[in-house]
């Protein structure tokens, strides 16, 4: 264990941000905690958590696949890759952090995503432990532990220092490189841990019970009538996937500058009526079947495909954003009370 | 440039036939003329235009078939209706072949085949029974059960005609939805068909056409005598990667693009009924 007094955490973004570039969770003008590139004078935002997840940085909202250029019959292929350069993301929450597990089973599984695993091999994650969980967090419920979160590096913090844990080999090669950093804080990190452990255990959702979903459970949920009470009132807006770390489905899209052709792909929407709609017919024609297939994936599907994981980490950000307030806590406690 | 499953190849468009008013068939090569890759029966590839958009589609030729690939495809929306408007000569993109396809060297091998298809629903079928006719001793018996709106609307008639309705121990049943001029063969819808024509129940059937279709047929075969674990049918969903990544061809837990597009019935039993 390594430790920094609060007063140099400036210094030490300094020296992270001379190796490579350092996203720190930021506040904008307007309020919204974001991870933003670190530049001097910057201070990390009080927020618990930023508005949009981690994922941004591994799996971005639009990126460039390739490009083409079509001259008569003939078409001939572009790069038009975005080049990443090696990056550090301080600031993690243990959520966002194991959302990484879960992105990483479907884009790194074969045939590897070569465009997401550039982004994992270029990027080290520091997260920071919790302190404060809000009424919205139920991390616990699927196994994660707030107050040691997993990363390349593991930070703490409290009103003195920060405390600093490297846990892999460029967790390590990162620690090396800042000689800001003393040692000791083993107590310190112990105490808030307990600490914080406990708060965890007095938050609303801590018995949050998933234990009637996961692997070999779709004849016992997709016929529930309660799909269509949980899904009335849902706008299909989407927003509860793009504020989702681990939602990963895509859109693969075209544009077409007169010159060259870009085909990108941007995030996409379960909850949206053209997800599945095909000249041939739309398997899911009402928002209750897309509302339904957004939960059977995250609770039943994905741990069927991948050991048993949920799709979930507990952040709580569809909790606080949901603009009818339906959520997947509200969809666990419904069916999983009633569940035989 | 770096590879990437997502990264196309490109290929030329070498030979177009109009099949029906609605469905043409591409003969697709490599930029080195030759066959672009290998693939099973039943597997599929991602084409695209860029600047219209990419789409998959079953591979219509045989594995067997040394010098090409081919589609034969419906024109039904902005893909396709791009595919139909183009010449020889034309380059495309295309990558696969993607999912599982038909078992025709384990579960198919030494059985009798009952194919039945409707419209369309030919095209995966094509590369099956061309496989099967080039490894004739590998397969009992052959019945072809093949349905269409009208005489016009049957894919590859002039080949089912010259070929495959003159090989021994094929057996083509080919229906029309109504009379017409010119047509002395079967009319009438293919689900009554197959019961009007009571195959007996020892035959491996593969099944592909519009879901009306798969739904009375299935039904008709089950009247007969036949188990689910002896049907096998071809799946279609809305895609984008074909990789089991995009996250929009799934039936429950499985992906169309990976865990298919092949499926028997007792397969799909276990599944949300929600394609």
């Amino acid at each position: 264990m390594k430790k920094l007094p609060i007063a140099k955490l400036p210094k030490l973004f300094a020296a992270i941000s001379g190796e490579k570039t350092l996203y720190i969770p930021a506040q904008d003008a307007s309020g919204v905690s974001k991870f933003t590139v670190w530049q001097e004078g910057m201070t990390l935002s009080p927020a618990l958590n930023t508005v949009r997840s981690a994922k941004d940085l591994f799996f971005p909202q639009v990126e460039n696949l390739m490009g083409f250029k079509v001259t008569g019959k003939q078409i001939e292929l572009l790069e038009e890759r975005d080049v990443t350069a090696p990056f550090v993301l301080f600031g993690v929450r243990a959520c966002d952090c194991r959302s990484f597990d879960v992105l990483d089973r479907v884009f790194l599984a074969e045939p590897v995503d070569t465009y997401y695993q550039t982004r994992r091999e270029n990027g080290t994650v520091v997260t920071m432990a919790c302190t404060e969980p809000e009424e919205t967090c139920f991390c616990g419920a699927f196994g994660i532990d707030a107050a040691d979160p997993a990363g390349d590096v593991t930070c703490w913090m409290d009103g003195e220092n920060l405390y600093w844990r490297a846990n892999t080999e460029k967790g390590e090669a990162l620690t090396a490189a800042l000689t800001c950093l003393a040692e000791g804080g083993d107590d310190a990190v112990a105490a808030q841990q307990a600490q914080t452990r406990a708060v965890m255990q007095k938050l609303p959702l801590h018995d949050l019970d998933l234990s009637k979903f996961g692997a070999g459970k779709t004849k016992e949920f997709f016929a529930r009538p309660e799909w269509k009470q949980l899904s009335e009132s849902c706008l299909g807006c989407g927003t509860c996937t793009f504020v989702c770390p681990t939602c990963q489905c895509y859109d693969i899209q075209e544009f077409d500058n007169g010159k060259t052709v870009r085909r990108f792909r941007c995030w996409d929407s379960c909850m949206y009526s053209d997800f599945t709609k095909m000249s041939a017919g739309q398997p899911r024609p009402t928002q209750l079947e897309r509302f339904r297939q957004r939960f059977m994936h995250k609770l039943v599907y994905y741990p069927e495909n991948n050991d048993g994981l949920y799709s979930c980490v507990g952040c709580g950000r569809c909790l606080q954003k949901c603009p009818i307030h339906m959520n997947i806590a509200k969809v666990i406690r419904t069916l999983g009370e009633e569940a035989k | 440039m770096k590879n990437d499953p997502l990264i196309p190849n490109i290929g030329v468009v070498t030979k177009i036939r109009v099949d029906t008013p609605d469905v043409k068939t591409f003969r697709v090569v490599g930029l080195d003329g030759k066959k672009p890759f290998e693939h099973i029966p039943g597997q599929c590839a991602m084409l695209s235009v860029p600047g219209v958009g990419e789409a998959l589609f079953s591979i219509t030729s045989s594995p067997t078939e040394e010098e090409f690939v081919e589609f034969s495809i419906k024109k039904c929306g902005c893909v396709t209706q791009w595919l139909h408007q183009m010449e020889q000569g034309q380059q495309i993109t295309l990558r696969g072949p993607y999912g599982n396809g038909f078992p025709v060297d384990t579960a198919f091998a030494g059985k009798d085949l009952l194919f039945i298809a409707g419209g369309i629903g030919l095209a995966p079928l094509h590369s099956v029974i061309n496989y099967c006719r080039h490894y004739r001793d590998r397969y009992g018996k052959i019945d072809i059960v093949y349905g269409s709106r009208s005489k016009e609307d049957l894919v590859d008639f002039q080949e089912i005609l010259d070929v495959w309705c003159r090989e021994d121990g094929i057996n083509v049943h080919l229906t029309i939805d109504r009379e017409q001029p010119e047509w002395d063969g079967h009319v009438g819808f293919v689900p009554n068909y197959v019961k009007e024509l009571g195959f007996t129940t020892d035959k491996t059937v593969v099944m592909c056409g519009p879901p009306i279709m798969i739904k009375f047929t299935l039904a008709g075969l089950m009247e007969l005598g036949f188990a689910r674990t002896q049907v096998y049918t071809t799946m279609e969903l809305k895609m984008k990667c074909a990789l089991g990544k995009c996250g929009r061809c799934n039936i429950g837990s499985k992906y169309v693009c990976k865990d298919g597009p092949v499926f028997r019935f007792d397969q799909l039993d276990e599944l949300p009924n929600e394609y």
